[in-house]
């Protein structure tokens, strides 16, 4: 297969070495598969030839960006050959009357919105990682990010998408005109981790750079001020393009790690930025103050300058490795909650790690509920995974209880999979495992992801009777 | 092998009865369904409104506007019901700031051709579990299932909506509406009032929305933004129209079939294609071009339809896999 392979993708394309292997047998997430080849086409043709090999060898195949996906997404199960789409990493067409861009899956996300910076537009959904990640990862995750409050995560930004399917061939799903005749494939796509296809060429909606933007930062003493500012906001009809929380443990680990200028005493940090034109500017960020001081803030300050601005959201993608200055190992969850539920939950989700013995720190998406619990520890203590793990799992029920779903940006994967039917009955599954086979009916497109075994009523009825499910 | 021999009863679900030709016109003697009407959860904080998919528009608008918010699905005919609109998924003419139907919808719950009750998507503002089976039914009309309920994502009513007119209306900040007929433009401007005053410098207000085209036969092509002029100029007199500027939409009306469909292959020369929203009878070469990707779309329909209930004929799918393999 391997040579086949290079013959499909050239000699130094491919690869079966025991430490390039190794390399793709995992993402940022936990768990660890093993892939029997590696491969890095640099187009659609060569993409669609790399597919065809794997299945004529009989092999699954598993698309991969940077490999930054937390929930297991891209790690190879079932022997995959895997498909990494980095070396197709071009900006390929900007059409900034219509504002779109048609760019390879590889593209980084901010170096799209780099790319487009001096036309006085942007790439919208902003991860976190955005550093890291490929557009092609957002589309199979349907991404999200802090500014995806107002205007919406990946599905809302991509337009149409090339893709190879699982039988080998190409094709477009969506168009760059409003509407596409029979069923949203492009919708069903964006956000199926993989197990539709690879998308070879993505057509991306861009943004144009508001004229005015203005971000604040508002500390407050307690958890539940900050949460209730949150929905006051909402409710006096602000709808910010973004609004952040941050709890006084992440607080300060950012303040030692960045010196954002976030307040080391607040029990609570809200960052929360609106766009748009000067009078409703200068009305949402009034309305923000008077929420704000309402629920008793401390501190309410808008960022006097673009540096300013910048250092207050450096602080805020910078949580993740700020944790770093805590323990060394860290366990990212990833839920949403109705905003009413934010405050019950939030206080649910530090009993449940006092009582595993364990720090949660909390910086998380407050306007859309997207909670992002972060467990710190050491993984040389003893036991300590049984406790992450089982902790990690009572919070997510405490969001599920209260009305809320498995994963807000991040993915099913192979991660939460199997909490599918807390969310889902058994039809539900049954739906969307026969959306997944009308695309790719022998199931080779990133196999065992997303859907638990025995999601097909068909795979129920197969066990033996008396078999316990 | 799921579809059998017994002759089957044909179900069309009806609301309204606002978007009844869309897509051409039921299938004689189907069963007609209704769905539940009424506002189910509505939590203003949340910014999310569970409605039965039989409730109208104008009570979702009219339970959201007393809090302040509103769902821009904007459909024609406010008399129009959340299942109709969602099956349809025709968007309204503020797509441009507000963005399409698919866009507003969270969770679905329908029953699909084999009656099972379907759940799809979350009710949270954000979500992405599991596949996105809402973008599935939106524009599905009414081939995989009938829509039981929905939840809607809501956001706060702009302070002031204010329509202008002018030669140009390019280059200004986030409209949420530009229609053209093919003299003036119609720009909507919606914020709080300074700023739309702002935005609207230089051209002069309106009372309300630029009348969409209206006559007996009704379409909609859909198109590049960036071919929608040269497609209009070459649309024939006797076809009323207008188009959504920087979306690709043109609205088209006329008085017969015959000329709706000579607007309909002037779409076609220019990449678009044409969905018919009024007048019959039913084009019988479907949209007249291929349906992309149709071997994965009848797969779809097979797997939530397999005896082909669901609204044959709505979308021009083709043979059935199944009918396929009984006639091989």
């Amino acid at each position: 297969m391997l040579a086949d392979l290079r013959a499909a993708v050239g000699p130094d394309g491919a690869s079966a070495e025991p430490l390039e292997l190794a390399l793709y047998a995992r993402d940022a997430g936990v768990a660890v598969g093993r892939a029997r080849a590696v491969c890095f086409p640099r187009s659609g043709e060569e993409v669609a030839a790399a597919v065809r090999v794997a299945r004529r060898h009989g092999r699954p195949f598993v698309a991969r960006g940077s490999g930054t996906g937390l929930a297991g997404g891209a790690t190879p199960l079932d022997d995959p050959v895997v498909i990494v789409t980095t070396q197709m990493n071009r900006v390929l067409e900007v059409d900034t009357e219509a504002r779109v861009a048609w760019v390879e899956p590889g593209v980084l996300n901010l170096d799209l919105s780099r790319a487009v910076a001096h036309l006085g537009l942007h790439y919208s959904p902003d991860p976190s990682s955005q550093q890291a990640c490929t557009i092609g990862g957002n589309v199979g995750t349907n991404a999200g990010g802090p500014h995806c409050l107002a205007d919406g995560v990946t599905s809302a930004h991509v337009l149409a998408v090339d893709v190879v399917l699982a039988d080998g061939t190409q094709t477009r799903l969506g168009s760059l005109g409003p509407d596409t005749p029979g069923y949203d494939l492009r919708g069903c796509f964006v956000g199926s981790e993989g197990t539709m296809g690879i998308a070879t060429r993505v057509a991306v909606r861009l943004m144009p750079d508001a004229p005015r933007i203005a971000t604040m930062l508002c500390a407050f003493g307690s958890v539940e001020a900050a949460a209730a500012t949150v929905s006051g906001v909402i409710a006096a009809g602000v709808l910010p393009a973004a609004l952040e929380m941050m709890d006084a443990r992440i607080t300060q680990a950012v303040e030692d790690f960045v010196g954002a200028g976030y307040p080391r005493d607040a029990q609570a940090v809200l960052l929360a930025e609106v766009d748009g034109l000067d009078g409703g500017v200068e009305a949402h960020v009034d309305a923000i103050a008077t929420v704000a001081r309402a629920n008793g803030a401390t501190l309410v300050r808008v960022a006097a300058d673009e540096t300013e601005r910048a250092l207050l959201w450096k602080g805020r993608k910078s949580a993740f490795g700020a944790i770093a200055r805590i323990a060394p190992d860290y366990y990212l969850h990833d839920a949403v909650v109705p905003r009413t539920k934010l405050v019950q939950v939030l206080r649910r989700v530090y009993e449940i790690a006092d009582a595993h013995d364990l720090i949660v720190m909390n910086v998380f998406h407050a306007g859309d509920g997207n909670l992002h619990p972060l467990l710190v520890f050491d993984r040389r203590d003893e036991g300590v995974w049984e406790r992450v793990y089982a902790a990690g799992a009572e919070i997510l029920d405490a969001c599920l209880d209260a009305g809320g779903v498995l994963t807000g940006e991040h993915g099913v994967g192979i991660e939460k999979r199997d909490l599918m039917p807390r969310m889902f009955s058994p039809d539900d599954l049954d739906a969307q495992a026969r959306l997944r086979d009308a695309f790719d009916p022998d199931g080779a497109a990133n196999p065992q992801k997303v859907l638990p075994r025995g999601s097909r009523c068909g795979e129920m009825q197969r066990v033996p009777a008396g078999a316990w499910i | 092998m799921t579809a059998s021999n017994k002759p089957v009863r044909v179900v069309t679900p009806v609301g309204a009865r606002t978007h009844w030709e869309v897509g051409g016109a039921p299938p004689a003697g189907a069963v007609e369904v209704r769905a539940p009407i009424g506002v189910l959860t509505y939590e203003p904080a949340d910014m999310t409104i569970t409605v039965g998919a039989g409730t109208s528009f104008a009570a979702v608008d009219a339970a959201l506007a007393e809090q302040g918010q509103e769902c821009a699905l904007d459909p024609r005919s406010p008399s129009a019901t959340v299942g109709g609109i969602l099956a349809c998924g025709l968007s309204g003419v503020r797509r441009l700031r507000h963005g399409p139907v698919r866009d507003h919808v969270l969770e679905v719950r329908f029953e699909t051709g084999d009656g099972r009750l379907v759940k799809g998507g979350g009710p949270t503002v954000k979500n992405v579990t599991g596949y996105d089976i809402p973008r599935l039914f939106v524009g599905s009309l009414g081939t995989i299932g009938v829509l039981q309920q929905a939840t809607l994502r809501c956001r706060p009513r702009f302070a002031v909506a204010r329509w202008f007119t002018g030669a140009d209306t390019s280059g200004r900040y986030r409209p949420s509406a530009r229609l053209w007929s093919g003299e003036d433009e119609a720009v909507l401007f919606e914020g709080v009032e300074a700023d739309v005053d702002e935005q609207g410098r230089g051209l002069t207000a309106l009372d309300g929305p630029p009348a969409l085209p209206d006559a007996p036969h009704r379409g909609r092509i859909s198109i590049e933004p960036g071919r929608v002029r040269a497609c209009a100029a070459e649309l024939a007199a006797d076809v009323g129209w207008c188009a959504e500027l920087g979306i690709g939409t043109i609205h088209v009306a006329a008085a017969t079939a015959d000329a709706l469909m000579r607007a309909r292959s002037v779409a076609h020369a220019h990449g678009g294609w044409m969905l018919r929203e009024a007048g019959g009878p039913p084009a019988d070469d479907g949209y007249g071009c291929p349906l992309p990707n149709r071997a994965v779309m009848q797969r779809i329909k097979h797997a939530f339809d397999p005896d082909g209930r669901c609204n044959p004929g709505r979308i021009p799918l083709g043979v059935a896999p199944a009918d396929a393999e009984a006639h091989a």
